[in-house]
């Protein structure tokens, strides 16, 4: 019965439907390969309890006939959702024994439709990391090795758990979040399908806040279908979240035609960087190649500001976190330093934080601090948010232009080895979201599509981005590019 | 522009985390790399742009001014480090 777990959403959903499968078999499955699969470091909270009971209650719902399409459907949840009753620990040290009062926005809609949690997935301190090294749970490993070279790769981060768990079919689909490129560049390094939506299309409510102008939650998945299956659950107005958009959320699935003729899709100048491996050059070149051949027209573009996106997101992250990270005080919940005799108030303050943020969110917490201080704050924050501006406009420019959809690289490289970029300074991990970073200064909805395999052995990302609100349109230009790269290379099983 | 230690020193108050003696050092080296690197942003001309405010143009919702919840007092401490008697507790602010 392992195949099960190899299932996508859509065929799940099917063969729940004709009774050729329950849930309770499918989250079984899933939850042996997860008891399987430790040494991927993907889960960190099983919760099988939980997820039993849920899968009970969705065969009886499904029984009953008109069950929604997440129903039964055994998915994990990046561990950044505060998820009722269940540890929610942002892969932090200072939320050591949270255990939230309430649900998050996006996972409550998640299980009145139906869906199962099998516990939460690993991922960056806070989101904050591009290789998931930065967990204080210890690493996600990505599935994937260099041939038979047993050298441990990162599965990606931010949500590297979830893009391992997905990858190595442990789950049928995740939960993810990108603030910078954390579900994208994750999907890219594991050979899956991830989107970030428009900025506002899912609540941020219950999602523990990294950088809140920039975060957004959104679907890791097999297939470009299951991805539109998955976010038309996650996505959707919700009053507790004063920058989610009232907007209808349309059936993304039923709008995968595969027809993208007449469509025009832009190549940015800017885009082509030096240092660019070869091999990722290629893979650009061919998804052009292969999105014309489906009737699109291909379009070169300059998305000027495109340079700089990268330092303006790390002055407005940074700020945005120093802010969102002052909650963590040792007083309301998590973690509290042991205090020494005559300790008042700020010696707590400090020797919580000190004790309970680890290195990557210490630094970028300061950073933060020092660019929103006295005197920097114009040089810094306000130029940075200046930048931002420029940046939106030039692709507001371009589709105003006519342009549908931008193509290009997911990321600089494929996965790379765990602790190889350990020595390196920050700067050179942050390159990581250098293809990925302008779309959530933008608030644009992006998504990463596998499309080819290197000669190492491990698969490259295609990124998509869309016009704002436009994420069917953006799914179905994902879903022909999908069909015409053909991907379907699986990790050989090793852990 | 380049931090010193004093600096450094400064921004890890501001910040409330302790950073001992001996480590600041190399967070200040790690300072300067990082805003070496946010640097380029002056080589833009930011004349006349406005900085950004929201990303999407929407007017942010109003609700009524009421209470919407409440009478969860043991909801609220329950993951707290330290809850005596209904609050919080924290150690001696005032002397």
């Amino acid at each position: 019965m392992s195949d099960l777990t190899k299932l996508t959403v859509a065929d799940a959903r099917d063969a729940l439907r004709t009774g050729d499968v329950t849930s309770v078999e499918l989250t079984e499955a899933c939850l042996t390969a997860i008891d399987g699969a430790d040494a991927l470091g993907a889960f960190v909270h099983k919760t099988p309890e939980i997820a039993l009971e849920q899968a009970g209650a969705a065969d009886a719902r499904i029984k009953a006939g008109d069950a929604p399409d997440m129903c039964g459907i055994p998915m994990g949840i990046k561990d950044l959702f505060c998820t009722n009753g269940v540890a929610s620990q942002a892969a932090s040290r200072i939320l050591e024994g949270f255990k939230p009062e309430y649900e998050s926005t996006v996972t409550s809609q998640l299980f009145d439709a139906g869906a199962v949690m099998l516990g939460k997935l690993n991922m960056d301190e806070f989101a904050m990391g591009s290789s998931n090294e930065t967990s204080c749970y210890g690493n996600a490993v990505n599935p994937w090795r260099r041939g038979n070279d047993d050298t441990l790769l990162t599965p990606g981060g931010s949500s590297g758990g979830s893009a391992s768990a997905v990858a190595a079919d442990l789950c049928l689909a995740a939960t993810g979040t990108d603030t910078g490129g954390s579900i994208r560049q994750p999907a890219a390094f594991t050979g899956i399908v991830g989107i970030k939506p428009t900025y506002g299309r899912c609540s941020r409510w219950g999602v523990v806040a990294f950088a809140s102008s920039l975060d957004q939650a959104g679907p890791m998945a097999k297939t470009v279908r299951d991805a539109a299956i998955v976010l038309r659950t996650m996505a959707g107005h919700d009053p507790k979240d004063s920058t989610s958009a009232d907007l209808a959320v349309p059936d993304f699935e039923a709008m995968l035609t595969g027809d993208i003729r007449g469509k025009k899709i832009g190549i940015p100048a800017e885009y082509r960087m030096e240092g660019t491996p070869a091999e990722i050059e290629k893979l650009w070149a061919d998804g052009a190649n292969m999105l014309r051949d489906a009737g699109a027209e291909i379009v070169d573009i300059s998305l000027p500001h495109a340079k700089y996106a990268l330092p303006a997101y790390y002055v407005i992250a940074p700020a945005e976190a120093s802010s969102n990270l002052a909650r963590y005080d040792g007083v309301r919940y998590g973690h509290r330093a042991k205090l020494a005799q005559g300790d008042g108030i700020t010696e707590m303050y400090e020797k919580t934080r000190a004790e309970g943020f680890g290195h990557e969110v210490q630094r970028r917490v300061m950073v933060g601090t020092y660019v929103l201080s006295a005197g920097f704050y114009d040089a810094y924050y306000n130029r940075a948010r200046k930048v931002r501006t420029l940046i939106k406009k030039d692709f507001e420019d371009a589709f105003a232009a006519g342009i549908d959809a931008i193509l290009t690289p997911a990321t600089p490289s494929a996965a790379f080895g765990l602790g190889e970029m350990t020595e390196a300074d920050p700067v050179q991990m942050y390159l990581n979201d250098v293809f990925t970073v302008t779309v959530n200064l933008a608030g644009l909805p992006g998504i990463s599509v596998p499309a080819g395999i290197d000669k190492q052995g491990l698969p490259l990302g295609l990124q998509l981005i869309g016009r704002p609100w436009e994420e069917g349109d953006l799914l179905n230009t994902a879903y022909a590019l999908e069909n015409a790269a053909g991907f379907v290379e699986k990790p050989s099983k090793w852990w | 522009m380049s931090i010193d230690l004093e600096t450094a020193a400064r921004v890890a108050k501001l910040a409330r985390i302790k950073v001992e003696e001996d480590a600041l050092p190399a967070l200040a080296g790690e300072f300067n790399t990082i805003l070496g690197f946010i640097e380029q942003l002056n080589e833009v001309d930011v004349e006349g742009v406005e900085p950004m405010v929201s990303v999407t143009p929407m007017r942010l919702k109003r609700r009524e001014d009421g209470v919407t919840d409440g009478n969860m007092q043991d909801k609220v401490l329950a993951n707290a480090p330290d809850a005596r008697e209904g609050f919080f507790a924290v150690p001696k602010v005032v002397e």
